[in-house]
């Protein structure tokens, strides 16, 4: 088979056609028929017999061939199969003796009719019937997924829960110390920017002192718990998906069901606490840098004294603003830890399945969050605090 | 044979008219066996032919679009939830690929099956979990992690998983795969000393006919194109009388009933 190597002219497959008397077509292959050159398809000599029928038998004459490969190959499982739905005798003596037994290993076990998948086009309907069951599926999913989470955190509060304490104090150290750094340098950069933004209108009325209650009071009720939030869902969410994912392919998820050891206690129970609790320290914190980033464009561009800054930022946050802020952190840290365990718990058996749950728990976290934050503008100006 | 230890033939597990499908997909249909107390049970069958699917619906992992499972004469798919994992916790299963828990040493492993379901001390939950990984060759390895030893070991590790609170029946999806024949040959010696030892019923999933005929003493054959099982019984006398060319054709690795088999293939 390796004999085209040899080869020094660069000849390509041909194929002639002759035909007897008595029906026989025998066709001549000769040059060297390689992948690489384009080679006679089977199609074109099925148009060329088409022509000359009736036809009993094709034959083969292979005298001139000098080097073949998988081209040729599938020329002629193609015509062997061509011949067996028309009734035409393949009569492949005429061959070399390792082609015929490839074309016998090619077409021993014929195809498995079901077994392939119709990749045809569906038509419009049935595309948004597919997505609506789809869509419900993933509803009863999610429904599901909260019910088990319910009752996993009953078993929890009543000390009966299945998890490891070690898991949690190592997902609490994951969740909240691990997370300062990212957290400060956001929340640092996010209080110097609603500064400078402030400071360039403010300074045309001469209002500058006014910055400190912009910083202080977005930062404490909007972007502290906003900005952490979507870090987390980055950081952590991305993290608690692709980790179950992974177990999930490993068959991991199934030797916890198998042993009866709920998943959702074991796994998930942990996470979701984990996030939960810090994320409202993570979110004061937050809250200290960003105001701390303020406080900096304030002294070094706007010439404000400590104590003014100080001052004005101390009368201008309440603590309404600070709780609506820390509820929300709260809310925020269900939401991303739920997303994420979530999508982990549904991914596929499969290394891309599991970039797709990880994918997927971010842009679900988010998406919750801003809406989450939308309902929560609309529902402190509505009860008016 | 194992029926001498025997003082009866009881069932233990009892397959009813089991359909398996995903979505509208039928993998296998019409599925009826029994398989006894004290057998080593071997599910076989070509590639794909949905051998582990049906594993799955055994070990409650895949509800079956029809037909029951029985354990004893409890039937698994229409109990309540509770009454499901207090059947599972009689059983273990060995995954194919050890599904060992990465984020936890071999010790840990071993041992959560344990601190779960009893009320054991640590000291003791460590003497067993010592015994059950050197019950595999793997005793000194407590430490390691799932992805700082081989294949294989990893393999034994979830024997050792599985076997952590002595289950009556044990499940294996392909346990020699990816093992050299020695470690394979090892692992059949395993399961025959354990079902003499412990009296366990044995579930295995597997093609490898050197293992086989070693351990089995009962068998269902699945076929991938009727989608059904289209034999059962030992597979030795499988060997000797069966008349079915798929069976033999298996069983012989191609040798005897092969021209046959093209026949039925072909026509």
């Amino acid at each position: 088979m390796g004999r085209f190597f040899m080869q020094t002219i660069r000849s390509v497959g041909v194929v002639q056609l002759s035909k007897s008397s008595d029906n026989i077509v025998t066709l001549g292959l000769s040059g060297n028929w390689q992948l690489r050159e384009e080679a006679p398809s089977a199609y074109d000599m099925q148009k060329r017999i088409e022509e000359n029928l009736p036809v009993s038998s094709i034959a083969f004459e292979t005298s001139g061939l000098s080097g073949w490969d998988s081209s040729l190959l599938v020329f002629l499982v193609n015509l062997s199969l061509y011949c067996s739905q028309t009734e035409i005798v393949f009569d492949d003596s005429g061959l070399p003796e390792g082609i015929r037994r490839l074309i016998m290993l090619a077409t021993a076990v014929p195809e498995k009719k079901d077994a392939q998948k119709q990749p045809g086009k569906e038509s419009f309907l049935s595309a948004i019937g597919g997505a609506t069951l789809k869509l419900a599926v993933s509803y009863r999913e999610v429904t599901d997924f909260i019910g088990s989470i319910v009752l996993s955190s009953i078993f929890f509060m009543r000390g009966r829960a299945n998890y490891r304490r070690v898991d949690l104090f190592r997902l609490v150290y994951e969740c909240g110390a691990q997370a300062l750094p990212i957290v400060s340098l956001i929340s640092v950069l996010i209080g110097l920017i609603l500064a400078f933004v402030g400071a360039i209108q403010l300074r045309m009325f001469g209002a500058q002192i006014y910055v400190a209650d912009l910083v202080g009071i977005a930062m404490v009720r909007e972007m502290g718990a906003m900005m952490t939030a979507i870090i987390m869902a980055g950081r952590t969410g991305a993290a608690f998906a692709a980790q179950i994912g992974t177990m999930q392919v490993n068959e991991e998820i199934d030797a916890f069901k198998t042993l009866g050891v709920s998943p959702v206690e074991f796994l998930v129970m942990p996470r979701m606490i984990a996030l939960i609790l810090m994320m409202p320290f993570l979110c004061i914190y937050a809250d200290f840098v960003g105001i701390l980033g303020g406080f900096l464009v304030g002294i070094g561009m706007l010439d404000l004294s400590f104590m003014e800054y100080y001052n004005e930022t101390v009368s201008a946050i309440s603590l309404t603003n600070c709780s609506i802020g820390l509820v929300k952190s709260l809310i925020f840290g269900i939401l991303i830890a739920l997303s994420g365990c979530l999508r982990g718990m549904q991914c596929g058996r499969s290394a891309s399945a599991v970039g797709a749950a990880a994918t997927s728990a971010v842009v679900t976290a988010i998406v919750w969050i801003i809406v989450m934050d939308a309902i929560f503008a609309v529902l402190t100006q509505v009860l008016g605090i | 044979m194992p029926k001498d230890t025997m003082n009866k033939v009881e069932p233990h597990i009892t397959v009813q008219d089991l359909t398996m499908a995903y979505g509208d997909f039928v993998i296998q249909r019409n599925l009826d066996f029994t398989i006894n107390r004290g057998d080593v049970f071997i599910i076989m069958g070509g590639s794909g032919c949905g051998k582990s699917t049906l594993l799955k619906a055994l070990v409650g992992l895949k509800r079956p679009a029809k037909g029951k499972v029985l354990y004893g004469n409890v039937s698994f798919w229409d109990v309540e939830p509770d009454e499901q994992d207090v059947i599972m916790r009689r059983c273990g299963v060995l995954y194919q690929s050890g599904a060992l828990w990465s984020s936890m040493t071999l010790a840990e492993n071993v041992a959560l099956p344990l601190e779960t379901y009893t009320e054991l001390s640590q000291s003791r939950v460590r003497e067993i979990v010592s015994l059950k990984l050197s019950l595999v060759g793997l005793s000194g390895f407590e430490e390691f992690y799932p992805s700082e030893i081989s294949g294989g070991m990893q393999k034994r590790a979830g024997l050792a998983r599985a076997m952590a609170l002595d289950p009556e029946i044990l499940f294996f999806d392909e346990p020699s795969a990816g093992l050299d024949p020695i470690s394979a040959r090892h692992l059949d010696e395993l399961i025959l000393e354990l079902r003499d030892s412990l009296g366990a019923t044995f579930v295995v999933v597997t093609h490898e006919l050197a293992s086989i005929f070693t351990i089995a003493n009962n068998c269902v054959f699945l076929d991938s194109a009727s989608k059904t099982m289209i034999a059962g019984g030992d597979p030795r006398t499988l060997l000797s009388e069966s008349t079915d060319p798929r069976v033999l054709l298996f069983l012989t690795r191609g040798e005897r009933g092969a021209s046959t088999a093209k026949e039925a293939v072909v026509s």
